[in-house]
């Protein structure tokens, strides 16, 4: 199975008035056909920047200023805005943003604003855009009549299945899900996530979900990958982070911070200190003045090695692992 | 579990509350006398005991912040009663009501919008000694501020005082939020959501914080989130709320490994845990349909159009009342013993 997706030492800066903000700072990983890559991370490590990224629309001032994202075989870094419009944005890759259930027009049915993305990028007459869009309102779980609503009509979970279809109805190889149960109440998130997982299962679709929390990770991503500061801490399967305990300082961390409902415990870990500042990073390893077991060659920034198959790390401490 | 820190003493006593909103009318139903309610909270029975940590759990528009809003006397209930230390406090006029909020004091959950931008970290805890008077000299209230912002540990103090909200991270905001809450000594702390803003890897140390200081000063908290995880680890009790009513009630180990209630199984089935293998598993949730609106009420027992275990009986029958399932432990369900 190939990879649908490869980035190369992404690079992409927030370029202010006091310097550039190194957001995403040469990063590297793949996505498989099929797979979903969970991105977990605190607040500012660089994974909505990720997301925004990959289709080539950083919020100003961002910038790509170097590495390679080849999706589907093509590198679209160097392609002209409007290539990416024709052929990238939606055909290839599409993206749940961050609380687009509240970014539905609120003037016009969300069946007019589905047809107007649709026949935007497909030659299609009124009758087969309305097929698609009631195929993809069944797979998300939405009554067929909710075209001919408004979306103050509907509830915080049906607009996020709206924007989930809207998605995935040109029928992208890759799409990006950031934070899409953030705000969202826990059953409806749960409902949410069983979406998510079905279309996984019936379109094959490829994704990348992004979110904070580790413990929603669990439910939908095959392979997780840490952030923190910028820069890759650990990629590794599922099974392997929740089950044997990370190798990365920050993602055993990271994880003992995530509160189990079935665990008794008296006191909750958490990591003392807050994350760098990435006008002006740390030297060596960004996590080392946060983290306890830091040594000496912290001090070097340390790669990001395969020390098993499948399982990346960027530590000093996990080389012999 | 700590050791029990709770009294029997009650400190804070809510009977059958209830705030209704008006729901604006059009034209014809006004003509025809109709009015229309959101019954936000609707029937709400619960009382806390000096020193312990209650928690008010549900999902958004359960009614719990508005009960935090009528505990903190930011609203007026529309029936019921409210007693305080043992003394009614429904019906407070102005001056009363400063007064407690003297002993009653809010941390609300979002931390960037809480605090005045222009002020300093000193004006802003300095604000509510100059409102309840406390403190003759400057040097006295200067003393007191030093004080609250050492026992949130934002320290050195010294550093902290002259920093607007903006040069402080969320955690920092919400330790000088605790510390303005801290500086009048109150009794009751209402924590609407006080670390659902905040990244998860610095929200059990602020948890962590707050448990110490009610440790320290003898705090009462009113703990108000959506969040069972962390209420499991940080309260005594738990109250779970649905559209308007709280429908169990009991300590955490009860509430989480045996809930009695349909809605609470349901909450339960629905959080997501750390754990391997569920990838891929579609999860069985035991529950039908969406929220209703508040506006607009079931007859019967308020959850029967989503409850998986429903009978006729629960749609014609009277709402079922809190009764006692365990020691310590209540649930409103008619068919508790069956299911």
């Amino acid at each position: 199975m190939g990879n649908v997706v490869e980035v190369r030492d992404l690079k992409l800066h927030y370029l202010t008035s006091k310097g550039a903000v190194r957001a995403v700072d040469g990063i590297d990983f793949s996505l498989a056909t099929g797979e979903t890559l969970g991105v977990v991370g605190e607040s500012g490590c660089g994974k909505t920047t990720i997301g925004l990224g990959m289709l080539r629309m950083p919020t100003p001032p961002g910038r790509i200023v170097g590495g390679s994202i080849v999706i589907d075989g093509t590198d679209i870094v160097p392609l002209s805005e409007n290539q990416l419009r024709r052929t990238v944005r939606w055909q290839t890759i599409s993206m749940v943003f961050q609380g687009a259930m509240n970014c539905l027009t609120p003037v016009f049915t969300v069946g007019k604003q589905m047809m107007e993305t649709l026949q935007q990028h497909k030659e299609m007459d009124r009758a087969e855009a309305e097929e698609i869009i009631c195929r993809y309102f069944s797979l998300v779980g939405l009554p067929p009549d909710i075209v001919r609503r408004y979306p103050h009509e509907l509830s915080g979970g049906m607009k996020q299945r709206v924007v989930i279809a809207m998605a995935l109805f040109l029928e992208p190889k890759v799409v990006i899900l950031d934070e899409p149960t953030t705000a969202l109440d826990v059953i409806v998130q749960a409902q949410i996530l069983n979406v998510v997982k079905d279309l996984k299962r019936r379109l094959g679709v490829s994704m990348i979900f992004i979110t904070h929390d580790l413990a929603t990770e669990a439910e939908v991503a095959d392979r997780i990958m840490v952030m923190y500061a910028g820069k890759v801490a650990e990629i590794a399967p599922n099974r392997l982070v929740y089950d044997r305990a990370p190798c990365h300082p920050y993602t055993q961390r990271l994880l003992a911070a995530t509160p189990r409902l079935h665990a008794k415990v008296d006191e909750l870990a958490f990591i003392p200190g807050a994350p760098p500042d990435l006008l002006d990073p740390p030297k060596g390893c960004r996590f080392q003045p946060r983290c306890s077991v830091a040594m000496d060659a912290c001090a070097q920034e340390p790669p990001l090695i395969e020390i098993e198959p499948g399982h990346l790390v960027a530590c000093w401490r996990c080389r012999n692992a | 579990m700590p050791e029990p820190s709770a009294t029997n003493e009650v400190i804070l006593q809510a009977k059958d509350l209830k705030k209704w909103f008006p729901v604006r009318r059009r034209l014809r139903q006004a003509i025809k006398g109709e009015r229309r309610w959101v019954r936000a909270v609707d029937g709400v029975s619960f009382s806390v005991r000096r020193g312990e940590i209650f928690g008010l759990i549900g999902e958004s528009g359960c009614g719990k912040t508005t009960t935090g809003k009528l505990v903190m006397k930011l609203l007026d209930p529309t029936s019921g009663r409210l007693d305080f230390e043992g003394a009614d406090a429904t019906g407070l006029d102005k001056e009363a009501v400063i007064a407690y909020r003297r002993k009653v004091q809010m941390i609300f959950q979002d931390p960037y919008a809480s605090m005045n931008p222009r002020f300093k970290i000193r004006d802003v805890l300095e604000e509510p000694l100059l409102i309840h008077g406390i403190g003759k000299s400057r040097q006295e209230r200067e003393d007191l501020v030093t004080q609250a912002l050492a026992a949130v540990k934002l320290t050195p103090v010294s550093d902290f005082m002259g920093r607007f909200p903006h040069m402080l991270s969320g955690g920092q905001r919400q330790r000088a939020a605790t510390a303005r809450t801290l500086i009048l000594s109150p009794d009751l702390l209402v924590a609407d959501e006080p670390v659902s803003m905040i990244d998860l890897s610095t929200r059990a140390e602020i948890l962590a914080m707050m448990k110490e200081l009610q440790r320290q000063f003898g705090l009462t908290y009113l703990y108000i989130t959506h969040d069972l995880s962390t209420a499991r680890y940080f309260t005594d009790r738990i109250a779970v709320m649905y559209l308007g009513r709280i429908v169990e009630l009991g300590s955490p180990d009860d509430v989480v490994d045996h809930p009695v209630h349909p809605y609470t199984r349901a909450l339960i089935a629905a959080v997501c845990e750390p754990v391997s293998g569920q990838v891929d598993v579609i999860k069985q949730l035991p529950i039908k349909g969406e929220i209703p609106s508040a506006a607009d009420i079931p007859p019967g027992c308020r959850f029967h159009p989503r409850c998986v275990f429903a009978t006729k009986e629960c749609s014609e029958l009277p709402e079922p009342e809190l009764e006692t399932v365990g020691e310590g432990h209540q649930a409103a369900c008619r068919r508790w013993k069956e299911i």
